[in-house]
């Protein structure tokens, strides 16, 4: 399986504080990872370099290489905007933006491309139906995109984000504010959207790491203490930090 | 224990720094009620519908309006805004988004809270030394720029902290998306908070519509139509009611003052309540 993205000697900062030390990672194409740890150990950290967001913030910063197909994104000559339209981000909180549902997808469309009228709808279209919302707002189109629930609006962002063609899609507790029912549709749609995607998702949720990742990742203060396949990291961890995690010791 | 407090007294002590309180805010509506009360009362004979249409008349000669005065009023106060809301509107989006020095950011915002508590008076003398000194005459132009600098700064804050009411997480995700920083800020960030920013400018609207010192060094008065904006005074309603009120000796004039009040209270209120109903759907849900 070929490798999607690379992490080396990855480190990051808070001002002066420095909240990852030497992340060394691969992730696979086409694969779902999940990245699990305690609360404040830099999983969302680390996921946040993928994509360059957290230079939003004045104070913040990383060093180190990550690599994506082989480029080092972190180069300052590197493209932010398409770095973003390739890596795609799903929050905790849905963040549906304040126009109708169909907008929301068409207005993320129309940033990177020039498309006629009726291929728009297409695609919107489309991106609705892989993120397994068509059905639901079909009729509601025009309404919007805060009207829907909770789960709903989940999926309307993940729609948003494979509309406009990422290869990867990193998800930051995704299902941190959805209730069960929802969060079961969310899972079903990663298993479905990996055959396109590689996806990256940091979850709190043990049980969730072991239904939807193919490998695992435990962050600890910062640190990787251990990747692998998801189902050895969860029955066979090499180190003691990890299985005393995922047994629930702490954490 | 002997130094154990009665619970008796610590509960009357309780009670009455409530009973307190509630009368202290009674007072505030009360006083509130009693001055709309008092303008209805006296103004109220005012408003025949000839009061409404005519304009202003010379001391004793009858059948004076305010129409010219409503009408100057309405220019000059959107002129003010014409003047300011675009600027603080920016202002505001910059102290909120680009927050590139904490500095600079600490000082405009403190110099913005300056500006908020500056005397209108002395804004007023300050656009009569700046404009009417050198043109040789008043104009309504002179009396929107000095309300203009009155609202600048209201507008300025008031944006801030709106565009500060959205949450991060929303600027976060478009960003995600490949949006620029600019596109971000302008069609997602403002546009998820154009009711507060609306409220904002119409509340500042509402302030300086009845600022009076700030015109009688600006636009002055006259009892002519306001056709004359750029080039000479300027009927406006807050300096006729200051007239009416103070420099005659007639008594239909002290009506004419009173009823003149009473239009501009009402206005007043209108975009109060107005803004009231707007801000409810602030947020967008998020």
């Amino acid at each position: 399986m070929a490798t999607k993205i690379s992490a080396k000697n990855l480190s990051f900062f808070y001002g002066n504080h420095q909240a990852l030390v030497d992340n060394c990672l691969d992730i696979e194409e086409r694969r779902v990872t999940a990245v699990i740890g305690p609360s404040g150990c830099g999983k969302s950290t680390h996921l946040r370099i993928y994509n360059r967001i957290f230079e939003l913030y004045r104070d913040q910063r990383a060093s180190g290489e990550l690599l994506i197909d082989g480029v080092n994104i972190l180069d300052p000559q590197i493209d932010v905007l398409e770095l973003r339209r390739k890596v795609g981000m799903i929050f905790q909180k849905p963040t549906p933006f304040p126009m109708s549902v169909f907008e929301n997808i068409a207005y993320a469309l129309k940033l990177h491309f020039k498309l006629p009228r009726k291929e728009l709808q297409q695609r919107v279209e489309q991106a609705l139906r892989a993120a397994s919302l068509w059905d639901e707002v079909k009729d509601k189109l025009k309404n919007s995109g805060l009207a829907l629930s909770g789960g709903q609006q989940q999926r309307l962002c993940i729609a948003r984000a494979i509309a406009v063609e990422p290869e990867i899609l990193l998800m930051d507790e995704p299902t941190g504010a959805i209730d069960p029912v929802a969060t079961l549709k969310i899972e079903e749609l990663m298993l479905d959207l990996k055959e396109k995607y590689t996806i990256v998702v940091v979850t709190h949720n043990m049980q969730q790491a072991a239904r939807v990742s193919d490998n695992t990742a435990f962050f600890f203060k910062g640190h990787i203490i251990e990747d692998g396949p998801t189902a050895r990291i969860f029955t066979n961890p090499k180190q003691k930090k990890t299985e005393e995690y995922i047994t629930g010791r702490f954490g | 224990m002997k130094s154990k407090r009665s619970i008796t007294t610590r509960k009357w002590t309780d009670r009455l720094v409530r009973a307190f309180s509630a009368l202290a805010v009674a007072l505030a509506v009360l006083t509130m009620l009693w001055i709309i009360g008092t303008v209805i009362a006296y103004g109220h004979h005012a408003l025949r519908p000839s009061f409404l249409i005519n304009p202003s008349r010379p001391y004793g000669i009858a059948n004076g309006g305010i129409a010219n005065a409503l009408l100057g009023t309405i220019a000059i106060t959107f002129g003010a805004a014409a003047i300011a809301v675009p600027p603080a509107l920016l202002g505001g989006i910059y102290l909120s988004e680009y927050k590139d020095n904490r500095a600079i950011t600490s000082v405009l915002r403190f110099s913005a809270t300056v500006m908020m508590g500056m005397p209108s008076v002395i804004i007023g003398l300050f656009v009569y030394m700046l404009m009417v000194v050198p043109s040789g005459h008043f104009s309504g132009l002179a009396g929107s720029v000095a309300l203009a600098i009155i609202m600048y700064p209201v507008i300025m804050r008031s944006t801030e902290d709106m565009l500060g009411m959205v949450p991060y997480t929303l600027r976060e995700s478009a960003l995600a998306l490949g949006m620029t920083r600019t596109r971000t800020t302008l069609r997602i960030i403002c546009f998820a908070a154009r009711k507060g920013l609306l409220t904002g400018v119409l509340l500042a609207l509402a302030r300086v519509s009845g600022e009076t010192a700030p015109l009688l060094f600006t636009a002055l008065f006259a009892d002519s139509w306001p056709t004359n904006y750029f080039g000479g005074p300027t009927a406006n309603m807050p300096v006729l009611i200051t007239e009416y009120a103070t420099n005659s000796p007639f008594a239909e004039m002290h009506q004419a003052g009173w009823g003149a009040a009473l239009v501009v209270m009402m206005l007043v209120l209108t975009i109060n309540i107005a803004t009231r109903f707007l801000f409810r759907g602030q947020n967008d849900g998020h």
